[in-house]
């Protein structure tokens, strides 16, 4: 009588455990921290009750990574750099193509929309759409660098051991921009970038001597910058934006020669198993007053017409402090790299790294 | 019947065992091993070859890390056995029963936080707007803040300050087993205290000495955070090199082929270790 | 010297003047843990080449005693002389006193070699001579052909001559042995006493023997010191102990006995008449050095052999003396061991006495049941104040 039961409970549990993700569908996000707050997440799934939002935090490279080691399997939708899609799909075969005819781009900024899709297009198939997008520049603290304005700038000495970056191919390029190249030209003459990587990392590494450490995320930047133990820095704008709210007279400072724009994008994992909900998610994100508590949540730009004017006060206030119309004019968008691109900065930034010269 | 039973019962304890080493240790290895000996021609294409080794072999910087990893890894080692065995022995030998119990405790604190924690720790602590700093430029030591993080230094006496433990425990182990009138004899017979440390209680804590120096190596030499967070400039370390191969370069190929030759170049070490003091590893690890 | 033992010690008193003929003296030693009193105004003198043995229960000081002699404790106040010379102040490796400790401490890392050539080298002798000392000693303890070996291959009885060994090399002026027959089984515990008074002869050095196994001193000792409680209760000759113990702790704990707790009920100073607590009358002799008066309570001992029985007959009923003592009883059962048999016989008060009894496995041996009598002169009734 009692194994009866219990297996009859057994079988109406199972039966439950297999109708839940039938009636649930759950889409699972590979995003940036602070890209999917929890706000909206609440919003989102009140309004589709029956999808379940997880949530990975992960950056450019560790997205790729992962997406890589499946195949393109174990999420739904990710966000990865413009720049990071066309090499990787074409080496790693991780995303899908995108069915525009699902996307709701009507209020999407046209020159990003049209730049990303020219950026991501493999075989007539479009890979990704733009959801916000902002820069990397220079901050520094205008009572101690007031004529801090471009990338090299942080290699003058008259702020010895007071300037700090990050060994990434971002200031690989505003220093090859720094030195009158155009590094994303030369991306089409291998030979050439390496040219230009050369000279780059010669002039970082004399440089070495003049900068305090490399920074290696958003806390230990802030530190520095707040504690005054450095007077300038490679920043991201949201740090600069975020330090600004602290301090005034730490500002962003896109470098004379352009800051070096990036735009945040949706795309489908291969083999994601939730393509409409991913859909639903960018449609709501992208609808203005969700942007307006995005941006709040993230500090960037979203990738809707008028954008800025979305961004909160203390933001909007930042960004205005930051850039004139005509900086915005001089962004430099960062150009899809190209296969084997990525081998031969990382060695740049390996010698770098290793020289003892500074 | 009883045979197949006590046969079934083996079966059944050996199993998670053999499933941990074949399923979480071989299978990963041999993966890895085979990913090591791809290189890539083009794009989706790979061939079977040792690029991957001849690389690291042509590229100064990345064995010259290799070696830096080893010697700062070594002195790291050094460093804890020579800090960890006056403590260890001061556990073992002369405190009482109660206050062993406080002091073992005090050296586990550093492992309840985890290692990106003690790391800001160590941050807060050494930077130049930092505790130590201040305090100094407030007692008038220095007259100028000084910055102590961002060099080497900082790195090995962090990651010390994480390992000791791992030195003291089979230190303490291997010291309790000691009889106390072994020491007395030492002095009885005529030896004065370095004589005594030297000729008895240091052979006799050999093989915790050499286990627990095995364990510290491998920890250093695999250790990641505490070198990247608290090294300046130019400290590189190895475990820094094959985390840039897997997931900045998305260069899977060459990181795998690093990680097995940080494997053997610590397990060289490790056998050299065990070679020099005349122990194996059944009278070491496998010991205490 | 202040502080003399309050009991009459020969040995001591004879010589007092002399110190340098002693290879070891203790002078009112006292050692005090927290509130403990471990060691309490000890004093001892060794002479040259005897084996003195300081025997006492667990607990009592001896180790104690011991390890301050050796240098490893600090006495609170007293001296302490080797050859004359107080090595109060003198570190440990700085004395020319060795020791063989209770589990032996011998090096596990070293080979019997090394173990005899460790004292050596501390003292920097040279190697040459070192292996032929070694070599030497090795002889004397009739080990020849051990000195490769490492020490887990040696069996009990060896390691006990090596670490003896290890610390004759060094010619001692006085070897400590602190209860080192403890771990060997009964066989080679009866063989290693042998030995080591053997030994003791052949290296003609002074041994300091502690031990709480009152046979082990009895046989191979000089002299021994009977401690209790952080005092000594007597120092003699093994025999004097035995036969003439000077307080009750020490006939209690040296030899085996019956023991009574009763009353006086009559005293002329020496001969004492007592009533024990079971109400048996018995007479005895005042011993050590209390006075008897009437109605003092009273511990009595008599050893078994002094104990006679005779199973219950009408000839031997007549024997029986007005000087001795005699009660009658049934015997309870037999302790047969060779010519150390003992009878257990319980008397009419309850008490259960052990007496000695010669069992030659003829008809005429006493038998479970059987009613005796038993008798001793009253000399042999050792009777203390308590």
């Amino acid at each position: 009588m009692r194994i009866k039961k219990t297996v009859a409970a057994l079988f109406a549990a199972s039966i439950l455990a297999t109708a839940v993700p039938a009636q649930a569908e759950t889409l699972r996000l590979l995003t940036w921290g602070s890209y999917a707050p929890d706000n909206i997440i609440k919003m989102f799934e009140e309004k589709y009750p029956d999808i379940n939002v997880e949530v990975t935090f992960s950056n450019n490279e560790e997205m790729i990574a992962k997406l890589r080691a499946t195949g393109g399997a174990g999420f739904d939708l990710a966000q990865p750099s413009h720049d990071r899609i066309y090499a990787a799909q074409l080496e790693y075969d991780i995303y899908k193509p995108l069915d525009l005819s699902k996307i709701d781009t009507s209020n999407m900024s046209v020159p990003l929309l049209d730049g990303v899709k020219a950026n991501t297009t493999i075989e007539g198939e479009v890979y990704a759409v733009p959801h916000q997008w902002g820069t990397s520049g220079l901050m520094a603290d205008k009572t101690k660098a007031p004529e801090f304005a471009g990338w090299g700038d942080l290699c003058d000495p008259k702020y010895k051991g007071k300037t700090s970056m990050r060994l990434k191919r971002t200031i690989l390029l505003g220093t090859a921009f720094a030195m009158g190249e155009d590094p994303f030209a030369a991306y089409s003459d291998l030979d050439k970038y390496q040219d230009i990587l050369d000279q780059v990392t010669e002039k970082l590494i004399s440089c070495k001597d003049n900068i305090k450490a490399y920074w290696k995320g958003g806390d230990d930047l802030s530190a520095m910058m707040l504690s005054g133990e450095i007077v300038a820095s490679e920043t991201w704008d949201s740090t600069a934006y975020k330090l600004f709210g602290e301090n005034e007279n730490i500002v962003f400072i896109p470098p004379e020669t352009g800051a070096l724009a990036w735009i945040d994008t949706f795309a489908l994992p291969r083999k994601g198993e939730a393509d409409d909900a991913a859909y639903k998610w960018i449609n709501f994100v992208m609808q203005p007053e969700i942007v307006k508590l995005m941006s709040a949540s993230t500090g960037a730009i979203a990738a809707v017409e008028g954008g800025k004017d979305l961004l909160p006060d203390d933001k909007k206030a930042a960004v205005n402090a930051a850039f004139s119309d005509d900086d915005i004019k001089n962004l430099k968008f960062f150009a899809n790299i190209p296969p084997g691109v990525e081998d031969m900065e990382g060695k740049a930034l390996e010698r770098i790294k290793a020289a003892t010269g500074g | 019947m009883q045979k197949d039973i006590r046969r079934l019962s083996l079966i059944l304890l050996f199993t998670p065992f053999a499933l941990w080493i074949v399923l979480l240790i071989i299978l990963p290895h041999i993966g890895m091993v085979i990913l090591s000996l791809r290189e890539k021609v083009a794009p989706r294409v790979y061939e079977y070859g040792l690029a991957n080794y001849i690389d690291f072999i042509n590229e100064p910087i990345y064995w010259n890390t290799l070696l830096r990893t080893g010697m700062m890894s070594l002195l790291v080692t050094t460093l804890a056995l020579l800090i960890g065995f006056p403590i260890a022995y001061y556990i073992a030998k002369i405190a009482g029963n109660r206050t062993r119990g406080a002091l073992f405790l005090l050296c586990l604190i550093p492992l309840w936080v985890s290692d990106l924690i003690r790391a800001f720790g160590w941050i807060l602590l050494l930077r130049e707007t930092g505790v130590v700093s201040s305090t100094l430029v407030w007692a008038g030591i220095i007259n100028q803040p000084i910055e102590f993080l961002y060099n080497d230094v900082t790195v090995v006496v962090g990651l010390v300050y994480t390992v000791i433990l791992f030195m003291i425990v089979p230190l303490v182990s291997t010291l309790d087993g000691m009889d106390n009138s072994m020491i007395e004899a030492g002095y009885n017979l005529g030896g004065n205290g370095p004589t005594v440390l030297r000729r008895i209680i240091i052979p006799y804590a050999m093989p915790g000495i050499v286990a627990g120096c095995i364990v510290v190596f491998m920890l250093t030499a695999g250790s990641y955070l505490t070198p990247i967070l608290l090294g300046g400039k130019n400290s590189s370390w190895f475990t820094e090199q094959i985390y840039d191969q897997f997931i900045t370069r998305y260069n899977w190929e060459s990181g795998a082929a690093f990680g097995f030759l940080l494997l053997a170049f610590t397990s060289i070490v490790v056998w050299l270790g065990l070679k020099l003091s005349g122990q194996t590893l059944s009278t070491t690890v496998a010991k205490s | 010297m202040s502080g003399a033992p309050s009991f009459p010690v020969n040995c001591v008193a004879q010589h007092m003047e002399t110190t340098a003929e002693y290879d070891l003296e203790c002078i009112s030693v006292s050692k005090k843990f927290g509130t403990v009193q471990a060691v309490d105004d000890v004093s001892l003198t060794i002479p040259k080449g005897s084996f003195f043995s300081i025997l006492g229960p667990s607990g009592c000081g001896k180790t104690t005693l011991m390890r301050m002699i050796a240098g490893f404790e600090h006495p609170n106040s007293g001296d302490i002389r080797i050859k004359g010379k107080s090595v109060v102040n003198t570190p440990p490796n700085k004395r020319n006193v060795k020791m063989v400790f209770q589990h032996l401490a011998l090096f596990p890392m070293m080979n019997v070699f090394e173990n005899i050539a460790y004292g050596l080298r501390c003292g920097g002798v040279p190697a040459s001579e070192i292996e032929t000392r070694v070599k030497d000693v090795l002889e004397r303890i009739a080990l020849p052909d051990v000195a490769n070996r490492e020490i887990h291959q040696l069996s009990g009885g060896q390691k006990q001559r090596i670490a003896i060994a290890r610390c004759m090399v060094l010619k001692p002026d006085v070897l400590l042995l602190d209860e080192p027959l403890g771990a060997l089984d009964l066989k080679l515990r009866e063989a290693m006493k042998i030995e080591l008074k053997l030994l003791q002869h052949q290296f003609e050095t002074t041994f300091l023997y502690i031990t709480h196994d009152q046979s082990e001193a009895l046989v191979m000792s000089d002299n021994v010191a009977v401690m209790n409680s952080g005092k000594f209760e007597q120092i003699g000759t093994p025999q004097n102990l035995y036969h003439d113990p000077a307080t009750a702790f020490v006939a209690g704990f040296v030899g085996d006995t019956n023991r009574w707790a009763g009353k006086a009920t009559s005293s002329n100073g020496s001969v004492i008449k007592l009533e024990t607590d079971t109400g048996r009358q018995v007479s005895g002799a005042a011993r050590g050095t209390g006075k008897i008066s009437q109605g003092d309570k009273v511990t009595a001992f008599v050893r078994p052999e002094h104990i006679t029985a005779e199973k219950l007959d009408k000839k031997s009923r007549a024997q029986t003396a007005a000087a001795k003592n005699v009660i009658s009883g049934t015997v309870e059962s037999l302790l047969f061991n060779g010519a150390n048999s003992r009878v257990l016989v319980r008397d009419q008060s309850g008490d259960l006495v052990e007496a000695e009894v010669v069992l030659t496995g003829g008809s005429q041996d006493m038998k479970p049941g059987d009613d005796v009598t038993l008798n001793w002169a009253a000399q042999q009734t050792m009777c203390f104040v308590t």
